[in-house]
C-alpha cells in the first residue's frame, strides 16, 4: 500500500527534481504569489489572525455579560475613540457583536476553510500541478484582506451613537441605513463587497480547477469528498454572494443617494433587505460547514483505515443540502410578518435538510463500523465533530418549526444553536483539518499530547459556553443584549467560565504550532498510514513548490473512494 | 453633546411619530408625563424625573393601581433563589398562559425535546460502541465494506417518517396561530420606537401609552424585576380576544413576551397582526426581540391583563371610551381637539 507513495516519489524526482523548488525571493512569493500551496498558507495565517480578533471580541462580550448592568463597555468606547455616555458605550456592544459575526463569518472561516484547506488541497487530491487561474487566486487573497482592513477601520470611525457599525453581521434596514449616521457602516458595507468579490472568483477558480484540471482518470466519482464539499461550496458562493452584493450594494444607495430600496417613505420595504440577506445568508451557512463535511469523510476513512461507508451517497447529499439550502432562507424571518402558508412551506422545507444531514452523520459512523480506529488528533476532533454537530443540527429542527420558532427567535437559543454547528462543528473540522494537514504543509508533526489536550479543554470549554445558553434562550434572554435581568445571570455567569476555558485552551494550540515548527520530527509524506489515499499523501512533506509535472493516473480498477495512483 | 445628539434625534423620531399619527390623533393617558407633546418630551429611560412625576399621578388617581407581579408567572425564574423547583424551571421555557402557548410547549415537551434528545444520545451511543468495538487492537483487520442499500434506506427513510410525524402538530400549531381575530376582539397596536414603545387602543378612542423602562430603584421599590419592569404597562382584558398589531416608527423592533408565546417583529412601514387570548389575569414581561440600535436592551415590554371590568375602568382612566357605550359627539369632538381632551382627562 505504501510502496505506490514512494513508487510515485521516485517518479515525480525523475522528472522534476531541477525545476520543481524554484521559489522566488520573499517579497515575490508572499505578495505576489501565484502558487496554490503558498496562496493557501496566506490564507490559513490570516484567518488564524482573524480568529484571533474575532475571538478576542467574542471575550469581551463574555467578560461584559459575566454580570448584569455595563462594566467595560465605557472603557471601550474610549479605547475606540468615543464619547464616555452611556449611549455610546452601548453602542460599542453592538459594534462588538457585529464585528466577531462579520470576522468569524467572512474572515475567519470562510479564509481557513476555502482560501487554505481548498487551495492546499483542491490541486493535490486531484493530482493537479496548481489552480486554474494562479494570479486571480492571488487577487481573491488580497482583496479579502483589504476587506478585512475596512471592517477594521470601520470600528473607528462615527457610526450612529459612537464609532463603528452596530448593526449585527445582517446589516438589517432602516438600523443600517436612517438608523446609523456616519460613514462606519459604509467601510462595513465595503468589507463585504471586498471579500464577497474575493470569494466569487476563488469560486470561480475551484470550480474551473475541478471540472477541467482532475488527473487522467479522475472521474468527477473518483474524486475525494473533500474536493467534492469544495465543488459544491464553490457553487453556493457563485450563486449566493451576487444577491448579497446586490442587497448590500442597495443599502450603500440608499444611505448615500436617496434612493428608497429599504424604505417605506419611498415606497421601499425593510422586509425585501431581509429576503434578500438570508437568500445568500442561508447558503452561506452551508458554504461554512461544507468543506467541514468533507474534511471528516476524509479524515474519518484515514483512522478507520476504511473506504468511506457509501461514497455516491455523502457525494450527493452534500450537493442535495447545497440545493435545498437554496429554498428554506425565510425560516430566518419567521417573526416578520410572514403568511401562514409561507411559514408552513419554509418549516416543511426546512426539516427536510435534516434527511441528508442524517445520511452524513449515520455513514461517517457506517464508515467507523468495522473498521480499524486509531485515536490520533484529526480522529478526536472529527469524532467531536460528529456528536457537537449533531447536537447544535437537532435544534435546528427545533427552531425549524415556524410554531416553536415565534418564542426562540432573536433568543440565545439560537446562538446557541448556530454556535454548536459553527463554533463547534465548523471549528472542530477546522482544527481536525489542521491537525490531519498540518505535518503535509509543513513538513513537521505537531504533539499528539498537546492536540490532545488542546481537544479536550477546548471540547469542555465549549460546551460550558454555549450549552447553558439554551437554557437562556428558553426561558426568554433576547440575543445581541449587553443587559439584561437579574434572573438570567446565573447562566450567563456559567457561560463566561467556559470562555475561560475555551481561551486557555488555545494555548495549547499555538505552543504546539511553535513547538512542530521550531522542534518538530519532520513528517513522512504519509504520517497516518495505509488509510490514507488520496493523492496529497504520494507526495513529500511538504510537497515541492511545483508538483504534478508528469500527472499521476488513476486506473479504472480502483473502487469510487480509492485514489491512490497506479503502481510505478 | 451626547445628550443634545440624543434630544435631536428624539425630535426628529417626534416628527416621524407624529406624520404616522396624522391620521389618528393620539390622545395622551393622564399619567403621561404633563407636557404638551409627550413623543417630545419624553425622558430617556434612565431618567428618573418623569418617572416620579408617574408615579405620582397613579398615587393620586385612585381609580387604577398597577397589579404587583407573581414571582414565577410570566418572567424568567432566577435559578439562584433557593426555592425548590427553580433550577429545574431556569432549565425550561417560562409556565404559558395562553392555549397557543401551551400548545407549543406541549409539542417542545412531549415531542420535540425526546427525539431530539435520543437522536443526540443514540449518536453518541453508537460513537462509543465503535470507539470501543473498532480500535485498532480490538479489530486489527478493517472490513472493506462500504455500501449496504438497505442500511442507507433505512437511515434514510425513518428521518423522514420521523420529520413527517414532528410536522403534523408543528403545521397544526401554526394553524392556530394564525387565527384570525374574531370581529369583536380588542385592538391594541404596539408601536417600536428608538428605545420605548406605544401602545394605541384604537377602539377605545384611539388614545396612546407611552412606555419605558424604569430605572432600577423605582423598579425595586415597587418590586417587580428591572429591565423588564415599565413605567406604563400595556393593560389588556384576559380571556377574550386581543388583536395585536406591531408596526414602528424608525427602525425595526420586535414585540416579545415569552409567556404568552408571543413574538412578532414591528417593521416601518408595515403593520402586523396577530391573535392574542391571554387565559389569566396577570402581569407578563417581554423585551424587544431585534437589534434596534444602542438602547435595545433597554425597551421592555410589560403587558397586564386584567378582567373586564377593571379593563374598562383602565380604559376610561386613560380619557378612553369602551366600544358600544362611548356618545358618538364626544367622540367626534375628541377626534378633532385632541388638545383639549388632554385638557380633560387631567
Amino acid at each position: 500500500m505504501a510502496t505506490t507513495a514512494e513508487g510515485f516519489d521516485v517518479h515525480h524526482d525523475d522528472h522534476a527534481h531541477d525545476h520543481a523548488d524554484h521559489k522566488p525571493g520573499f517579497f515575490a512569493r508572499w505578495f505576489m504569489s501565484t502558487n496554490h500551496k503558498d496562496i493557501g498558507t496566506l490564507y490559513l495565517i490570516f484567518a488564524i489572525i482573524a480568529g484571533i480578533i474575532g475571538g478576542a471580541i467574542s471575550g469581551i462580550m463574555r467578560l461584559e455579560l459575566a454580570e448584569p448592568g455595563i462594566q467595560y463597555l465605557h472603557w471601550w468606547a474610549a479605547f475606540m475613540g468615543g464619547g464616555d455616555d452611556l449611549n455610546t458605550a452601548l453602542h460599542m456592544w453592538n459594534v462588538f457583536i457585529t464585528a466577531h459575526g462579520l470576522i468569524m463569518v467572512f474572515f475567519m472561516v470562510m479564509p481557513a476553510m476555502i482560501g487554505g484547506f481548498g487551495n492546499w488541497f483542491v490541486p493535490l487530491m486531484i493530482g493537479a500541478p496548481d489552480m486554474a487561474f494562479p494570479r486571480m487566486n492571488n487577487v481573491s487573497f488580497w482583496l479579502t484582506v483589504a476587506g478585512f482592513f475596512s471592517l477594521m477601520f470601520s470600528m473607528f470611525v462615527p457610526g450612529g451613537s459612537g464609532p463603528g457599525a452596530g448593526v449585527g453581521w445582517t446589516v438589517y434596514a432602516p438600523l443600517s441605513t436612517t438608523g446609523s449616521v456616519g460613514p462606519a457602516v459604509d467601510f462595513a458595507i465595503f468589507a463585504l463587497h471586498l471579500s464577497g468579490a474575493g470569494s466569487i472568483l476563488g469560486a470561480t477558480n475551484f470550480i474551473t480547477t475541478i471540472f477541467n484540471m482532475r488527473a487522467p482518470g479522475m472521474t468527477l466519482h473518483k474524486m475525494p469528498l473533500f474536493v467534492w464539499s469544495m465543488l459544491v461550496t464553490a457553487f453556493l458562493l457563485l450563486l449566493a454572494l451576487p444577491v448579497l452584493a446586490a442587497a448590500i450594494t442597495m443599502l450603500l444607495t440608499d444611505r448615500n443617494f436617496g434612493t428608497t430600496f429599504f424604505d417605506p417613505a419611498g415606497g421601499g420595504d425593510p422586509v425585501l433587505y431581509q429576503h434578500l440577506f438570508w437568500f445568500f445568508g442561508h447558503p452561506e451557512v452551508y458554504i461554512m460547514i461544507l468543506p467541514g463535511f468533507g474534511m471528516i469523510s476524509q479524515i474519518v476513512a484515514t483512522f478507520s483505515r476504511k473506504p468511506v461507508f457509501g461514497y455516491l451517497a455523502m457525494a450527493y447529499a452534500m450537493v442535495a443540502i447545497g440545493v435545498v439550502g437554496f429554498i428554506v432562507w425565510a425560516h430566518h424571518m419567521y417573526t416578520v410578518g410572514l403568511d401562514v402558508n409561507t411559514k408552513m412551506y419554509f418549516t416543511a422545507a426546512t426539516m427536510l435538510i435534516a434527511v441528508p444531514t442524517g445520511v452524513k452523520i449515520f455513514s461517517w459512523i457506517a464508515t467507523m463500523w468495522g473498521g480499524s480506529l486509531t485515536f490520533k488528533s484529526p480522529m478526536v476532533w472529527s469524532l467531536g465533530f460528529i456528536f457537537l454537530f449533531t447536537v447544535g443540527g437537532v435544534t435546528g429542527v427545533v427552531l425549524a418549526n415556524g410554531g416553536i420558532d415565534d418564542n426562540l427567535h432573536d433568543t440565545y437559543y439560537v446562538v446557541a444553536h448556530f454556535h454548536y454547528v459553527l463554533s463547534m462543528g465548523a471549528v472542530f473540522s477546522m482544527f481536525a483539518g489542521f491537525y490531519y494537514w498540518f505535518p503535509k504543509m509543513s513538513g513537521r508533526m505537531h504533539s499528539e499530547l498537546l492536540s490532545h489536550l488542546h481537544f479536550w479543554t477546548f471540547f469542555i470549554g465549549v460546551n460550558v459556553i454555549f450549552f447553558p445558553q439554551h437554557f437562556l434562550g428558553m426561558q426568554g434572554m433576547p440575543r445581541r443584549y449587553p443587559d439584561y435581568p437579574e434572573a438570567f445571570q446565573f447562566w450567563h455567569e456559567i457561560s463566561t467560565y467556559g470562555y475561560y476555558i475555551m481561551a486557555g485552551s488555545m494555548i495549547f494550540f499555538f505552543v504546539n504550532i511553535a513547538y512542530a515548527l521550531m522542534a518538530g520530527r519532520k513528517a513522512e509524506a504519509n504520517p497516518w498510514g495505509e488509510g490514507a489515499t488520496t493523492l496529497e499523501w504520494t507526495l513529500p512533506s511538504p510537497p515541492p513548490f511545483h508538483q504534478f509535472e508528469t500527472l499521476p493516473v488513476i486506473t479504472d480498477s480502483m473502487d469510487y473512494h480509492d485514489h491512490r495512483p497506479a503502481s510505478a | 453633546m451626547g445628550h443634545m445628539h440624543t434630544r435631536i434625534k428624539q425630535a426628529t423620531f417626534a416628527l416621524i411619530a407624529g406624520a404616522l399619527a396624522l391620521a389618528a390623533p393620539i390622545t395622551v393617558a393622564a399619567q403621561d408625563a404633563p407636557a404638551e407633546n409627550p413623543m417630545v418630551t419624553q425622558s430617556t429611560p434612565l431618567e428618573a424625573d418623569s418617572v416620579e412625576a408617574v408615579a405620582g399621578a397613579m398615587a393620586t388617581s385612585g381609580e387604577y393601581v398597577p397589579m404587583a407581579p407573581t414571582k414565577g408567572k410570566g418572567m424568567p425564574t432566577d435559578p439562584r433563589t433557593g426555592e425548590p423547583g427553580a433550577m429545574a424551571k431556569s432549565l425550561t421555557f417560562q409556565d404559558q398562559y395562553t392555549a397557543d402557548g401551551q400548545y407549543a410547549l406541549w409539542m417542545h415537551d412531549a415531542i420535540l425535546l425526546p427525539v431530539i434528545t435520543i437522536i443526540s444520545l443514540f449518536v453518541l451511543g453508537l460513537l462509543f460502541y465503535v470507539i470501543l468495538k473498532f480500535n485498532r487492537g480490538a479489530n486489527p483487520v478493517p472490513s472493506r465494506v462500504t455500501h449496504n442499500t438497505k442500511l442507507e434506506f433505512i437511515w434514510t427513510i425513518i428521518p423522514v417518517l420521523i420529520l413527517v410525524a414532528i410536522a403534523v402538530p408543528s403545521l397544526t400549531l401554526l394553524a392556530r396561530q394564525y387565527e384570525t381575530p374574531p370581529e369583536d376582539a380588542v385592538t391594541v397596536k404596539a408601536i417600536g420606537y428608538q428605545w420605548y414603545w406605544g401602545y394605541a387602543y384604537p377602539d377605545h378612542g384611539d388614545f396612546e401609552i407611552v412606555s419605558n423602562m424604569l430605572p432600577e430603584e423605582e423598579a425595586l421599590r415597587r418590586g417587580e424585576p428591572y429591565q423588564l419592569a415599565v413605567d406604563n404597562r400595556m393593560v389588556v382584558p384576559a380571556g377574550v380576544p386581543l388583536r395585536i398589531q406591531t408596526t414602528a416608527s424608525d427602525v425595526i423592533h420586535a414585540f416579545a413576551v415569552p409567556s404568552l408565546w408571543f413574538k412578532m417583529d414591528a417593521v416601518p412601514g408595515r403593520l402586523n397582526e396577530k391573535l392574542l387570548v391571554i387565559k389569566e389575569p396577570g402581569v407578563y414581561y417581554g423585551q424587544c426581540s431585534e437589534l434596534c440600535g444602542s438602547r435595545h436592551a433597554y425597551m421592555p415590554i410589560t403587558v397586564e391583563a386584567l378582567p373586564a371590568e377593571e379593563f374598562a375602568a383602565w380604559v376610561r382612566a386613560q380619557g378612553g371610551t369602551m366600544p358600544g357605550e362611548e356618545d358618538a359627539p364626544a367622540q367626534a369632538a375628541a377626534a378633532a381637539k385632541p388638545a383639549a381632551r388632554l385638557a380633560s382627562a387631567k
